[in-house]
């Protein structure tokens, strides 16, 4: 049975890995479970300098989910070498690191920078955080600018580069095609959704940033069909991820057009999901007389009209 | 830190809207600083996903305990488990107080309502007895006051509508134990658990008396174990200051590293 998977050149002892920003740099998890088990490890966004982040409250729970506005707080390029490498160097599995920045030229910069350190799995652009005033978004909902990020950040490294979609677009096609043009090897399907919670008893924003990003069970069907279009209109391999709680969901992302999976805020509340979620793909195959789990990225079968 | 599937052993109203939750971990309780809270997934809640942080109230053999109020969603439906039903736990996490050593200050502890839960331990396992001055809205908020009495703690107690004790805050007869103190120069170190702004006031009187003081900051919290920086408080560090994690570096923090507004 091969559970194994190729991202660019990144290779994945099997399909599943966790989204940015829900598992830390890894180690904070490392004493609930083997990190070695998964098929990659995706650290939280880094920019070139350090980032305090927003004021709180950061997270809100709501029905089948939960909003964040943590602001991408983070130790910057060198503080993560400094202080989260070492451990995550001596992984099994590969790290794959989120990046991003204010312009075209700092995506760039800590693309340079990630290239330079050796030993690096693979690079996520994040160009689709909700919760920052500058960066972010800005250059994951217009395909002039992603493009822009995208090529800077190809001409920076020859590190695998994953350009994680915003969902928050009328037409995901074109914005993937922009991405894979531009020299992407991968897409991440897909960041938060932009949203809102009010608490009735004070009427004031239950968070301190009063928007944040909706995640968990809630999104799954809105990200399944964003991976099935973006799957539709480009070649290269997806990462699909929004509300997995279990293989069940982790296999409808594969038929949809994934090649890949990511546990995000599940994350927060069963550490041991992303393990359950390769045990039970493997289990679903095994059931099913599936020898490739690359045979199930985008077996969706659409009745003919 | 364990994540484990644990059995209640029961689950019974204390006062009022107050609940005791006796949970069977033999591997957790050995593991129980004061101070320190289990990450709490109420199994039979569907939609609303996230686990609830709780302060460790008691250990005992096997077991160990939690005091909580029903404010939600969350607790009502944990209210409402039995004996023998399970709840996923992480425990235990975050860093606890400092346990006094015999000889050192004397510990006065001071606790807001189920702030009063986080104290237990540490009183129980300081060789130096100390006072415990608790406050809370009325007499049914002002908890487990005769099981700190029965470890040889002095309580001093304050209610605000007046139906125990003295009428007003706590951080009154805490003021006045203060003064107190001064005349005798006396060493004393504050421990204090309850609402943000009791906390802060005992920080200022603790900084006033120039006494050292512990305090367990409540956060909203996410995952529990530091991973998604959700429960940050702004802290001295350096010249300047960084976010800490309630959950990883505290909830027990030193009051005089503790910035109450973030700096501009």
């Amino acid at each position: 049975m091969n559970l194994s998977v190729q991202i660019g050149k990144l290779r994945m002892q099997n399909p599943v890995t966790v989204a940015s920003g829900t598992f830390g740099y890894g180690a904070e998890y490392a004493r609930l479970i083997d990190l070695n088990l998964l098929g990659a490890v995706t650290v939280k966004g880094i920019r070139l300098n350090p980032v305090p982040g927003n004021p709180t409250p950061r997270t809100a729970e709501v029905t089948s989910g939960m909003l964040n506005a943590i602001g991408l707080q983070g130790p910057g390029v060198d503080g993560f070498i400094k202080k989260y490498w070492p451990f995550l160097r001596e992984l099994k599995v590969p790290t794959i690191i989120n990046i991003w920045g204010t312009t075209v030229e700092e995506y760039a910069e800590v693309a340079r920078r990630f290239d330079a350190l050796g030993g690096v799995g693979a690079l996520e652009l994040n160009v689709s955080c909700p919760n920052i005033k500058e960066g972010g978004a800005q250059f994951g909902t217009d395909c002039k600018l992603l493009s822009q990020v995208v090529t800077a950040c190809r001409a920076a490294t020859t590190l695998p580069l994953i350009t994680k979609m915003s969902p928050n677009v009328p037409n995901i096609a074109p914005l993937a095609k922009a991405a894979e043009d531009a020299g992407s090897d991968a897409l991440a399907v897909t960041n938060s959704f932009p949203a809102m919670a009010i608490d009735i008893h004070t009427r004031k924003p239950k968070l301190a940033n009063i928007t944040g990003g909706l995640t968990g069970p809630a999104i799954k069907p809105i990200a399944i069909k964003l991976v099935w279009e973006a799957a539709k209109a480009v070649k290269i391999p997806i990462i699909g991820m929004g509300g997995i709680q279990n293989a069940d969901d982790a296999i409808e992302f594969l038929m949809a057009g994934a090649t890949a999976v990511a546990v995000g805020t599940a994350n927060f509340y069963e550490p041991q999901t992303a393990l359950q979620v390769i045990a039970g793909i493997r289990d679903f195959m095994a059931k099913k007389n599936i020898p490739d789990v690359r045979e199930i990225t985008g077996s969706v079968q659409i009745p003919k009209k | 830190m364990l994540e484990q599937t644990v059995t209640i052993v029961s689950n019974e109203r204390d006062t009022d809207s107050y609940f005791r939750l006796v949970l069977r971990a033999p591997q957790i309780a050995p593991l129980i600083q004061p101070g320190q809270f289990a990450h709490v997934r109420i199994l039979p809640l569907k939609d609303a996903l996230l686990r609830r942080p709780f302060s460790i109230f008691q250990v005992a053999g096997d077991t160990f305990s939690i005091l909580y109020k029903t404010v939600g969603k969350g607790t009502d439906v944990l209210a409402r488990m039995r004996a023998g039903e399970e709840v996923s736990v992480i425990a235990p996490l975050g860093h606890g107080f400092t346990v006094p050593k015999a000889g050192e200050e004397v510990p006065l502890l001071i606790a807001g309502g189920y702030g009063m839960a986080a104290m237990f331990l540490l009183a129980q396992r300081s060789p130096q007895k100390g006072i415990v001055f608790v406050g809370g809205r009325r007499r049914v908020d002002i908890l487990c006051e005769q099981e700190f009495a029965a470890i040889g703690w002095e309580v001093r107690v304050a209610t605000e509508d007046g139906s125990h004790g003295e009428k007003g805050l706590v951080t009154q007869p805490l003021l006045a134990e203060l003064r107190n103190l001064k005349l005798k120069t006396q060493n004393s170190k504050l421990f204090a658990c309850g609402p943000t702004p009791m906390l802060k006031a005992v920080g200022k009187l603790a900084e006033e008396f120039y006494l050292p003081a512990e305090l367990s900051m409540d956060e909203h919290m996410c995952c529990g174990v530091g991973t998604c920086l959700a429960c940050v408080i702004p802290v001295k560090a350096g010249a300047g200051w960084e976010y800490q994690r309630t959950c990883t570096e505290g909830p027990v923090f030193d009051a005089r590293n503790i910035l109450w507004e973030i700096p501009k």
